[in-house]
C-alpha cells in the first residue's frame, strides 16, 4: 500500500494540474500551507488559506502565506460571490460538520471548486468492515471510531448523487488507485470499488 | 541591568521633538505647540523605507526597548520583541516608539505647562482622540525623514495602527494588530468609566488642578488602575497567580484590611502606578480609547479599510475578554470583504489581555515570518 505522504503529493499534483496559472485561490483547511505554497510557486497563483489549528496557521505564516485562523463550518460570509477562481477543499470535506453547506459556500465564493476526499466505497474499506466487523482503518483513515475527525465519510457514488441532486456540474474527476493517478479508465461502479481517493473539479 | 546582552538594544535615550505650529484636533479645536518624546533603535536606510513604528498601550511610553542606564533594572515595555535578531529586528529595521499625545511621559499632555498661563494644563487640555494621536506621530515620522513604514501595536496601540493604515494609506506597507479592536465593547467602556469615576470623585482631584497641591488624587488613580488590572487578567490567570490564598497568613483577619493575595496584588499595582502616571492623562487617554470607532466614522468597517494599501497581521489571545477574539475577527472579516491581504492567528494563552506583553515567543515566530514576507516581495 502506498504511504500517505506519497498520496498527498499525488493529490497535490492533480490539484495543481486542475488550476490555471495566475489564478486567485482560496484553500480551505490549508493545514501547514504546502499545497497553497506549491500553487503560488508553480502556478503563480495568488490567494490565501483558512485553517482551524493554531500551529498549522503559524506554520503557514512561516511559509510566507496569508492564512486566517477560522472554522470553515461557520461559512465564508466575509467572502464575495465569485471572488476566487478556485476554492479548494483538500481531504477535509469528510471532517466538516455541514459538508453540504460548506460546498454551497465554496460554489458561491469560487468560480470553480476543487474537492478531494477518501473514498469510503474503496474495496479495502468495504472488506475491512465486512470481514473484521469493525470500523475500517487504513493509512488514509487511520483513526479509531471514537477519536476520528472524519464524521461525514462518503463514497464516490455519494458525491455524484450529491452533485446531481443540486445540479452541480462535475467538470473533471481524477482518482487515486493504489497510489497511482487514474483518469477514469473504469465504469463508475468499478471506480467506486477500486479507488481510494477522489479529486473533483466542480462548478455551479 | 542585564547588560550587555547580544540581543538587547543596550542603553537608549528618550529624545524630544517639538511641533511649533498648531494642529487641528478632531474636536475642531486647534492645539499647539507640542513636544513629542520618542526613542529609536536601529538605523534608517538610504531609501528611508525600513521603519517600524511601535504604538504603545494605554499607559505605555516611548521607552520600548533597552535600558536607560547601567543601573536600570527594568528594560522598555516591549524589550522581548525589539532588538538585534528579535521579532522587530533592529539589525534590519529602524524602530520608532513615541509617547502618545495626552500622555505623561514626555509628550505634551495635561501635566505639561500651558505656555499661555505658565501652569499645567489640567482640564484645560483639549479632549483628544486616537486620530489626533496619529496626527502627532505623523509629524514625528516626517521629521525623522521616514518615507514608508510598518506600524505595530497591541491593545490601544493596535487602534492607532489601524488609524495609521487608513489615514496614511500611501505610507503604510504593513500593519500588525495585537489584542486590539476597531471599537471598544460597551463592557470595555464601562470599565474605563469606573476608572475615570474613581479619579473624578477623589477629594484631592480638585477639578484636575492638583499639580502644585500637597495632595494628589492618588487613591482615585490607584483604584482606576486596580479596575484596569482586573480586565488585563482573566479568571484562569488570577486563579493561577493567587487562588484564594491569604496574604502572609493562613486565616482571615475578620476586618477590612487586606486578607487575600489578590487584594494585596491589586493594592500594589495601584500604588506602583500612582508613582509613574498622571490622573488627568488617565482620563484623557481612556476617553480617546472609548471614542475610537472606525465603523461609525467611515460608515462601516469595510469602508474604513477600503482606503488601506497595507497587508495585515491580526493576533488575538484565547483568554482575552477585554479585547476578545470576536473583535479581532470583525477586523479580519472586514479586511477580507475589502479585498485586503490579511493573516490572523488566535494564540492559545492563559494570560488574558496581558498576553500580548507576555507571550512573546509565539508572537516572535509569527511577526518575524510576516515581516520576512514583505522583505521577499521587494
Amino acid at each position: 500500500m502506498n504511504n500517505p505522504q506519497e498520496s498527498l503529493h499525488l493529490n497535490y499534483s492533480v490539484i495543481t494540474e486542475y488550476i490555471e496559472p495566475y489564478s486567485r485561490v482560496l484553500d480551505l483547511g490549508c493545514g501547514e500551507g504546502d499545497l497553497l505554497k506549491m500553487l503560488i510557486e508553480k502556478k503563480h497563483c495568488t490567494g490565501s488559506g483558512i485553517e482551524i489549528d493554531q500551529n498549522n496557521v503559524i506554520a503557514s505564516i512561516q511559509k510566507g502565506l496569508s492564512v486566517v485562523q477560522g472554522d470553515i463550518d461557520e461559512g465564508l460570509k466575509e467572502f464575495l460571490e465569485d471572488e476566487y477562481d478556485y476554492v479548494i477543499l483538500n481531504q477535509t470535506l469528510q471532517s466538516t460538520e455541514k459538508p453540504d453547506y460548506v460546498i454551497e459556500e465554496m460554489l458561491r465564493v469560487g468560480k470553480k471548486v476543487v474537492v478531494s476526499f477518501p473514498n469510503f466505497g474503496y474495496w479495502r474499506v468495504r472488506f475491512y468492515l465486512f470481514f473484521k466487523g469493525r470500523m475500517p482503518k487504513s493509512k488514509m483513515l487511520p483513526f479509531c471510531w471514537y477519536d476520528t475527525p472524519n464524521i461525514h465519510l462518503l463514497t464516490i457514488e455519494d458525491f455524484f448523487d450529491f452533485c446531481k441532486e443540486r445540479s452541480i456540474k462535475v467538470e473533471k474527476q481524477v482518482y487515486i488507485k493504489r497510489g497511482k493517478i487514474s483518469r477514469n479508465p473504469f465504469t463508475r461502479l468499478f471506480t467506486n470499488f477500486l479507488c481510494e481517493e477522489a479529486i473533483f473539479l466542480i462548478q455551479k | 541591568m542585564v547588560y550587555p546582552k547580544a540581543d538587547s538594544v543596550g542603553i537608549t535615550r528618550t529624545k524630544y521633538f517639538t511641533i511649533q505650529d498648531r494642529i487641528l484636533l478632531e474636536s475642531g479645536r486647534e492645539f499647539g505647540p507640542l513636544q513629542v518624546a520618542y526613542e529609536t533603535y536601529g538605523t534608517l536606510n538610504d531609501k528611508k523605507d525600513n521603519a517600524i513604528l511601535l504604538l504603545h498601550a494605554l499607559t505605555g511610553d516611548a521607552h520600548a526597548a533597552g535600558y536607560h542606564s547601567e543601573e536600570d533594572k527594568k528594560p522598555g515595555w516591549w524589550d522581548d520583541m525589539v532588538g538585534p535578531g528579535k521579532a522587530f529586528d533592529t539589525n534590519k529595521y529602524f524602530v520608532i516608539s513615541s509617547n502618545m499625545l495626552g500622555g505623561c511621559s514626555g509628550t505634551t499632555g495635561p501635566c505639561s505647562i500651558n505656555p499661555e498661563t505658565g501652569r499645567p494644563y489640567g482640564l484645560d487640555f483639549p479632549v483628544i482622540t486616537i486620530e489626533d494621536a496619529v496626527k502627532v506621530q505623523k509629524k514625528l515620522i516626517d521629521f525623522l525623514g521616514v518615507k514608508r513604514l510598518i506600524v505595530a501595536g497591541g491593545s490601544m496601540g493596535g487602534m492607532q495602527a489601524l488609524e495609521w493604515s487608513i489615514a496614511h494609506a500611501d505610507m503604510v506597507e504593513a500593519v500588525i494588530i495585537i489584542a486590539s479592536t476597531s471599537r471598544l465593547t460597551a463592557q470595555g467602556i464601562a470599565f474605563n468609566a469606573v476608572g475615570r469615576n474613581a479619579i473624578l470623585s477623589d477629594p484631592d482631584f480638585n477639578n484636575g488642578d492638583y499639580y502644585d497641591k500637597e495632595k494628589q488624587p492618588e487613591r482615585g488613580l490607584a483604584i482606576a488602575r486596580m479596575v484596569g488590572h482586573i480586565t488585563y487578567l482573566c479568571e484562569e490567570s488570577m486563579h493561577n497567580k493567587f487562588g484564594r490564598r491569604f496574604q502572609d497568613k493562613d486565616k482571615p483577619n475578620f476586618d477590612f484590611n487586606i486578607d487575600f493575595q489578590v487584594e494585596s496584588y491589586l493594592e500594589h499595582q495601584g500604588q506602583v502606578f500612582v508613582d509613574r502616571f498622571d490622573a488627568n492623562s488617565y482620563l484623557y487617554i481612556t476617553k480617546a480609547v472609548d471614542y475610537f470607532d472606525l465603523a461609525q466614522k467611515h460608515g462601516s468597517l469595510k469602508q474604513a479599510f477600503e482606503k488601506t494599501k497595507a497587508r495585515f497581521l491580526v493576533m488575538s489571545f484565547t483568554t482575552d475578554w477585554l479585547f476578545p477574539t470576536s473583535q479581532s475577527k470583525e477586523i479580519v472579516q472586514a479586511l477580507i470583504k475589502a479585498g485586503k491581504d490579511v493573516s490572523f492567528c488566535e494564540i492559545e494563552s492563559p494570560c488574558g489581555h496581558d498576553a500580548f506583553l507576555l507571550e512573546f515567543e509565539t508572537q516572535t515566530k509569527i511577526v518575524k515570518s510576516f515581516l520576512a514576507k514583505g522583505a521577499q516581495g521587494e
